[in-house]
């Protein structure tokens, strides 16, 4: 019985169905193969960033954030606490208005007909496809009070000066290349496609009909889009943000060029890693002002699970 | 609530989805919009809902109880309006749902928290889903969504209601219960409603008045007994249910002949006779019998005329089947009990006379 039993489990579980499955060692060798690179680029990196911060002891990774007479680096600790703050300013001045434009940008793309509509579409993948550096020297042609031509314009300098007259002191004055205004420029043009992108295929999918059916009961415009449009999309909105601000966070190419590296004025946590492992500070503080970037990298990643987990759920339903 | 809408047009790019369509709707009917998938059904409701606007300049006029409501709002129209799938708040429980054009009221004429449960409570129980009011959409069947969605469009008490498609998605069982229990709920509560719908016995069972749409036009508008006994157009004929056609070997009483032009005959399963004997009467087709269908109600009997190669069909009681103990194979006299003649798309002629006398369609 027992081996009447076995034999028909056997038989009505295959386990490798020849049609539908590579052979074993394709299987073997492929998983191995991703394995592998996965280890050797995105595990063991991120391995050593933690192991260089902490190589000396915690005395010196603290010592890089504040100041401590058991430990002195080569720099002033406050300039690193600034780069954070500046960071963090950046985000919260790009992370939100790239809320505010994705959320149009997907609405004008989802919910209307209009000519030129998929040219739009690829433009705002630009900053995509574009070298963040490229996206850095477009702000500086613009806007460089030496090179600029809108910043020349406001001197009374080159070829666009005698459009501009009576602007205002303050406005001559507004330094944007190497400021936080020209950093910010740079940090919203390099993450302007995240949030639209993500809502795009969720506001597709949605289609309309739960609009129109709140339009047919009477909702205007803002209560609809409080009550049904965004409920709807909120997850992809969050996956959006936390992108983002990833990227805002962690942006160097682009930033590089406009910052100026004016220490603990104009350096942002990637800039001024870059200004600590060559020689303003020590490898040890560089890699423990990492720390901070890949810890961002890694609450992103299990949030963005958190989220597609979510997401798949309220599909199922 | 009477409706009337005239003169619309409504094209999308280059695709027409309106030609000149007008329709009439007394207060309190239940009027069915039928018509083949892109025949411009659903967009003359989206119009009467202020979903969609007739186009600009075209004369298109849409009027409730007389007063122009042309370019009034949806959400000002008094119209209720349940979605091909529903389009259910899926983030909201059941009572939210149905409260929610009540809540989006301006907060002079919005009624109390008590006031609008109470309306929800009664709605659920209209709808017979009391009790369900804390549970979310994707908890509830096919059915019982349709039915939040019904009671959710009439919950502010809407002077019009229009349906697309609803019971469209539901599997054929559900329905059948629905579309009865639809009937029962707009003679009670007594509202002017349209509803659009491809399936034409679904159209001619349940309501007053059938409006048939083809390419953009109206093919035809009458009470369902009206629309299928008297289709006005090959089209009609051909979409109201099941028909044989033939366009050669046969015809109406003798003044089609005297027409130009293609003839088409056509002639319903139900109105085809079959007879034994050799000749009943001269103009009999003699048949073969090709093949017999008899599981359910009634035989289906296909057949082929003698020196035609188009089948055709015949539909006969079962005790009928019986009677004449019909074979496959055999050659049996073929009688038509009504016919509709076309000639270029013209009514012609619809009685067999007499003699079953048939002429030739040339």
């Amino acid at each position: 019985m027992a081996a009447i039993l076995s034999r028909v489990r056997h038989d009505t579980v295959p386990t490798t169905n020849s049609a539908t499955t590579e052979p074993t060692w394709v299987r073997w060798l492929l998983i191995a193969v991703t394995v592998g690179f996965v280890t050797l680029f995105l595990v063991l990196p991120l391995i050593a960033i933690f192991f260089k911060a902490f190589e000396k002891g915690l005395i010196p990774y603290f010592a890089t954030f504040k100041h401590n007479p058991a430990y002195t680096p080569t720099y002033n600790p406050a300039d690193a606490v600034n780069s954070i703050l500046l960071t963090l300013k950046i985000a919260a001045v790009a992370v939100p208005l790239n809320l505010v434009f994705g959320l149009a940008a997907a609405w004008a793309i989802t919910k209307f007909q209009y000519k030129g509509k998929s040219l739009l579409v690829t433009i705002l993948d630009l900053p995509f496809a574009i070298s963040p550096v490229i996206a850095g020297l477009i702000f500086i042609l613009i806007f460089s009070r030496t090179h600029g031509w809108l910043g020349r314009a406001l001197k009374g300098e080159g070829l666009f000066s005698r459009w501009i007259q009576h602007i205002d002191e303050n406005i001559i004055s507004l330094k944007i290349i190497f400021a936080f205004p020209g950093i910010a420029l740079a940090t919203i043009f390099v993450t302007l496609p995240f949030i639209a992108r993500e809502l795009v295929p969720t506001m597709q999918a949605r289609g309309r009909d739960e609009e129109h059916a709140a339009l047919t009961l009477g909702a205007g415009g803002w209560r609809t889009f409080f009550t049904v449009t965004l409920p709807n999309v909120r997850w992809a909105l969050f996956y959006g943000i936390i992108l983002c601000n990833a990227r805002a966070m962690g942006e160097f190419g682009a930033v590089a060029v406009v910052s100026g590296n004016l220490r603990g004025q104009t350096t942002t946590v990637p800039i001024f890693i870059e200004m600590l492992y060559h020689g303003y500070g020590s490898d040890v503080n560089a890699f423990a002002l990492a720390t901070l970037l890949a810890l961002l990298a890694l609450v992103t990643l299990v949030l963005k699970n958190i989220v597609e987990w979510r997401v798949a759920k309220s599909r199922e339903a | 609530m009477s409706i009337r809408a005239f003169n619309l047009h409504k094209t999308f790019g280059n695709y027409k989805a309106l030609d000149d369509v007008s329709i009439e709707v007394p207060e309190g009917r239940l009027v069915s919009l039928l018509g083949p998938s892109g025949s411009g059904k659903t967009t003359v409701l989206r119009i009467l809902a202020g979903l969609e606007f007739p186009d600009r300049n075209s004369g298109g006029v849409v009027e409730f109880h007389g007063d122009d409501v042309t370019n009034v709002p949806a959400g000002k129209r008094g119209v209720g309006f349940v979605f091909q799938h529903y389009a259910l708040f899926k983030h909201m429980t059941v009572a939210k749902n149905i409260s929610f054009g009540l809540r989006a009221k301006p907060r002079r004429e919005r009624p109390s928290k008590e006031a609008i449960d109470a309306r929800v409570k009664e709605l659920l129980e209209l709808v017979q889903l009391d009790g369900l009011g804390n549970r979310y959409p994707s908890e509830l069947s096919g059915g019982q969504r349709q039915r939040v969605a019904l009671a959710r469009a009439i919950a502010s008490q809407p002077r019009v209601l229009l349906l697309d498609e609803p019971f469209g998605a539901l599997d054929a069982k559900v329905r059948k219960d629905l579309r009865r229990w639809l009937r029962l709920f707009q003679e009670e509560i007594k509202i002017t409603t349209i509803f659009v719908t491809h399936d034409q016995e679904e159209a001619l069972e349940l309501a007053d008045e059938v409006v048939i749409m083809n390419n953009a036009r109206i093919a035809q508008v009458g009470p369902p007994q009206e629309v299928y006994d008297h289709p006005a157009s090959p089209f009609v004929i051909e979409f109201l249910g099941n028909v044989n056609r033939f366009t050669s070997g046969v015809g109406g009483p003798s003044k089609a002949k005297a027409t130009e032009g293609k003839g088409v005959l056509y002639v319903r399963p139900h109105d085809v006779d079959i007879q034994l004997d050799e000749s009943p009467h001269e103009y009999a087709l003699r048949s073969k019998i090709q093949h017999i269908f008899s599981a359910g109600n009634y035989a289906r009997v296909t057949l082929k005329r003698l020196g035609y190669e188009e089948p055709f069909e015949a539909e006969i009681s079962r005790a009928r089947l019986r009677e004449l103990d019909l074979k496959v194979g055999a050659t049996v006299s073929v009688v038509f009990r009504h016919v509709r003649l076309f000639a270029d798309d013209r009514f012609l002629e619809s009685d067999v006379r007499e003699d079953g006398r048939l002429v030739e369609v040339t």
